[in-house]
């Protein structure tokens, strides 16, 4: 049967985009296999030509894309016929189309956009029915309700009626496989399915598409650039480094023994939960600081710098007529210390108001009650020089070191703005400034006079970490400083903050979704759900003895780059029932001694919220 | 949904409060009002003015009277389908206006739907064949046409067809139909010459509308969601039609608002270029001679057409666009 028989089969596949004159080689000379009712998985970092690749299995690259080699489809539906060359077909064509969301069902990264928001869920996954079968509407209409079923939802009828902006993000993902699943195909390419989603939603995710892969016994072409994902879900792996496949064969071979250099230093830039304390990452590319020239000495005195107590924000949704809807707490009641010199890392999923507490902090937000003190000194109520004088002292880092960088200002202006509002120095003491804040982000300092967009992302981010530090802040608010990053580069920009830790004495608030980053960076862990601090404890016990049960639900659902320690589908329940003595209205800190924390009933004892 | 229009329509009221009051203190700025100039213009060319019946008008439509009360005895009329009185024209203004409204509506009609189709095809081949020379060539043509303004291109047009084929394109109709009942000949008349003005007042809104269709469509067409519409094994066409266009149509419907006054507005300047007899050409000349109830009282129709118009397209887009329609119902 089929079984023995390659599904599909890419062979020396080239793919260059001409551009402005000269010509970018996105993918060099590929050759890889998917087998029947596997998963082979495509990793790498972005730009390495993996979307590339997926993209041109559909026939979907840009039309100006030049595609040489073969990508040879062997339909099993069609036992005796000969495999089709995919790139031969012409593209858009009527052979190409019957193949597409038929045989081949693609789903993406961006659940918000990859869905239609003017036509019913309901609406587009029947299209693909439309398109490729001969089924009355009524059946149409069952098969659609079924599939729904399958993917999760339990209110399928429903959802069919919806529109994409009424689902959630994973709710919209489970409609967009779906929608790729509905005609049944021999393969699915997936592309970076949950890297949108929050930890514990890409758990379930991967489970659900585990699931439906094993039971259709439908092959799967997972592109990813999550060596965890690949470790938990492929049965093959295909390692690609700039457009090139390094490495491929069976998953586990590959990860027990990386032969390839570039896998081997992948695996050894991504922080993970074993690693003893003191141990750095090895980004491919280190960054070398150097920050002698900045001249400030390691402050020794302890205690804490920053404090938060309090502090609550309520944001009041818009519209709603005559009738003011009511206000939705964002963020209720958070607060913690950080000592001089140390880290708390900040952990939530999107909406948990992790965000909305970094900017109360630096007084982009005012908050509606609560306190913080820096030193003792009350941050919320200073007003004209002395809230000049706190800005100085507490800096920020931002996600998007695309946007937060502005592109007509060279990096010279970018780093010596701060200095001018704040009227230090006069231009040759700024210009040095700036000099000794590119050498200490290890960028060299003839670069001043570039502009943002000719670095690399991972450069870009250590400009806004330069831009950061021109003031000599003691605080840095760290706002998802590196999701926006390759993991290589993640490492880089990791190290470089510890270092600059290190050498400044500076104190970080770490806000990040990311466990295993914030296990890398921090002294104290803090998880924020639903605007409060569920669980706050130095980082040892959070990561490996956590009481609260989202806690453990978030640690349970980090896919780990290692083949020993596979998520646990079975216990990444859809919905986990939390036990009575965390649900209440009236809930408060519960001392665990150690500086433990987490949020319970009042009048809880340690016993009960162990059990 | 009912809320929502029952506000709309309550919102309305200030609003419409608010301009006539402007409208009618624009009218009132200038010094005098319409009989003294209609006098000062009698004595200029030597004729003695029937002092007697100007005193009437006056008495009659209370100019005698303060600011404030002649303001609420033109709203008051108003509101009870009287428009007022035209002392130009010397009848009804609803007489003046409504011989002519139809002429208007409709060469405007005709202006709008020769817009979309012809703006529509260029908008999509120019957003589908992005960079290409037919791209390039289109974008040329509509800038041209943008840039030109309409009576410039009325008086070339008409200079031209004079020195060329010795014909005058003014009029909506040939002259001996003018003041005639409709009869089967005066409609053939008024067909031959509606190319003309349709044409010229078409030019700069096709060329606007076409650019803005490509920019809204470009913006579409790298969606993630066309990508999505195309990985199902749609027909290109049909993923066209179906997901961009379809988005990008907002920008159109909310045009809707805009189009209803201008329907009976009637290009006022092109009008008084190439003689048409549309009631452009007449709102002028009532502002020139402070004719102020035909004025003010055209420009309160116009006021609330708008009104009305950007109620209509609010529905339609509440009625098209789920994400405006629902966003109560996905907040729950």
């Amino acid at each position: 049967m089929s079984d023995f028989r390659d599904l599909l089969r890419i062979e020396n596949l080239n793919v260059v985009f001409p551009l402005y004159g000269g010509r970018i080689q996105a993918v060099r000379d590929a050759s890889l296999r998917i087998l029947p009712g596997r998963v082979t998985t495509l990793v790498g970092q972005s730009g390495s030509g993996k979307s590339v690749i997926g993209r041109c299995i559909m026939g979907l690259q840009p039309k100006y894309a030049q595609v040489s080699g073969n990508i040879m489809f062997d339909d099993p539906a069609r036992d005796h016929s000969l495999p089709v060359d995919l790139t031969r077909l012409p593209q858009d064509g009527r052979q190409i189309r019957a193949i597409r969301g038929n045989r081949i069902g693609m789903i993406f990264q961006e659940p918000m956009s990859s869905l239609s928001p003017v036509h019913t869920i309901g609406n587009q996954i029947d299209e693909a029915l439309r398109i490729h079968s001969v089924l009355s509407p009524r059946e149409r209409a069952e098969r659609v309700e079924a599939m729904l079923a399958d993917v999760g939802f339990r209110d399928p009828a429903r959802v069919m009626q919806m529109y994409p902006f009424e689902l959630s993000g994973g709710m919209r993902q489970r409609a967009m496989v779906a929608m790729a699943l509905i005609c049944d195909p021999a393969l699915l390419i997936a592309d970076e399915p949950t890297t949108a989603l929050d930890v514990t939603i890409q758990g379930q995710l991967l489970k659900l598409l585990r699931k439906l892969q094993e039971r259709r016994g439908m092959a799967m072409l997972l592109i990813t650039h999550d060596l965890g994902v690949v470790a938990n879900l492929s049965d093959e792996v295909v390692v690609m480094y700039r457009g090139e496949v390094v490495e491929a064969g069976p998953t586990q071979p590959i990860f027990r023994q990386p032969r390839h250099p570039y896998l081997r230093a992948l695996m050894d830039a991504v922080p993970h939960f074993d690693m003893p304390p003191g141990e750095r990452l090895r980004p491919l590319v280190p960054a070398r600081v150097d920050v002698a020239s900045l001249g400030r000495a390691v402050q020794p005195c302890q205690g804490p710098v920053l404090q938060v107590s309090g502090l609550v924000k309520s944001f009041a949704p818009r519209g709603g007529g005559l009738r003011r809807p009511q206000a939705v707490r964002v963020v209720d009641d958070v607060g913690f210390t950080i000592a001089r010199g140390q880290t708390l890392g900040l952990v939530g999923e999107s909406g948990s108001g992790k965000t909305t507490v970094g900017k109360m902090i630096v007084r982009a937000i005012t908050p509606d009650a609560g306190r913080v003190t820096l030193d003792g000194q009350d941050m919320l109520a200073a007003q004209g020089p002395a809230l000049m004088a706190l800005r100085r002292r507490v800096q920020m880092v931002f996600q998007d070191p695309v946007s937060s960088l502005s592109p007509h200002m060279t990096v010279g202006s970018i780093l010596t703005e701060p200095l001018e509002v704040h009227g230090i120095g006069d231009r040759t003491s700024r210009r040095a400034r700036a000099r000794d804040l590119m050498r200490a982000v290890g960028l060299p300092d003839r670069d001043l006079a570039r502009y943002p967009h000719s670095f690399s992302g991972g450069q870009r981010q250590r400009i806004g970490i330069a831009r950061a530090l021109a003031l000599g802040p003691e605080l840095i608010v760290c706002d998802e400083a590196t999701s926006a990053l390759d993991v290589s580069v993640q490492a880089q920009v990791l190290n470089l903050l510890k270092d600059l830790q290190r050498d400044l004495g500076l104190t970080y608030l770490f806000i990040s979704h990311n466990l295993a980053v914030v296990n890398y960076m921090a002294d104290q862990v803090a998880v924020m759900q639903g605007g409060r601090i569920v669980e706050i404890g130095p980082r040892e016990v959070i990561m490996r003895d956590p009481v609260h049960p989202y806690t453990r639900a978030l640690l349970a659902a980090v896919p780990y780059p290692d083949l020993d320690r596979p998520l646990d589908f079975a216990t990444l329940a859809a919905t986990q029932e939390w036990a009575p003595v965390f649900v209440g209205p009236q809930l408060a800190a519960l001392d665990l001694g150690a500086g433990h924390q987490v949020l319970a009933r009042p009048g809880a004892d340690a016993a009960q919220v162990r059990a | 949904m009912i809320r929502y229009l029952a506000w709309r329509v309550a919102v309305m009221v200030p609003t419409l409060v608010l301009i006539s009051m402007l409208v009618f203190t624009i009218i009132e700025l200038p010094p005098g009002d319409y009989f003294e100039s209609y006098v000062q213009e009698l004595r200029a060319m030597g004729e003695t003015a029937d002092l007697q019946e100007i005193e009437d008008l006056k008495t009659r439509y209370g100019f005698d009277q303060p600011v404030p009360i002649r303001y609420l005895h033109w709203v008051g009329g108003m509101l009870r389908g009287d428009f007022g009185y035209s002392f130009e024209y010397r009848m009804p203004v609803s007489e003046v206006v409504g011989s002519r409204m139809w002429l208007t509506v409709l060469v405007s009609m005709v202006t709008i739907i020769v817009t979309w189709v012809i703006a529509f095809p260029i908008g999509i081949y120019s957003a589908t064949h992005q960079y290409s020379w037919g791209d390039y060539g289109l974008t040329f043509l509509g800038l041209l046409g943008l840039a030109i303004p309409n009576f410039m291109l009325a008086l070339i047009l008409m200079y031209f067809a004079n020195v060329w084929w010795g014909v005058s394109i003014g009029h909506l109709m040939d002259r001996e139909f003018m003041g005639q009942p409709l009869s089967w000949d005066k409609a053939r008349s008024i067909l031959s010459h509606l190319w003309i003005p349709v044409l010229i007042i078409g030019t700069a809104g096709t060329a606007g509308m076409a650019r803005r269709l490509r920019a809204n469509l470009l913006d579409e067409l790298d969606k993630q969601y066309v990508t999505t519409a195309r990985a199902k094994g749609l027909h290109p066409g049909r993923v066209l039609l179906k997901y961009p266009l379809r988005m990008s149509l907002n920008f159109f419907i909310a045009d809707i608002g805009s189009i209803l006054p201008a329907i009976v507005s009637g290009a006022e300047i092109t009008a008084i270029v190439l003689s048409l007899e549309t009631t452009g050409p007449l709102l002028i000349r009532a502002l020139q001679s402070q004719d102020m109830y035909l004025a003010g009282s055209f420009l309160m129709f116009l006021a609330f057409l708008t009104v009305i118009g950007v109620l209509i397209s609010d529905i339609a887009l509440a009625a098209l666009d789920p994400r405006i329609r629902l966003s109560g119902r996905a907040r729950k």
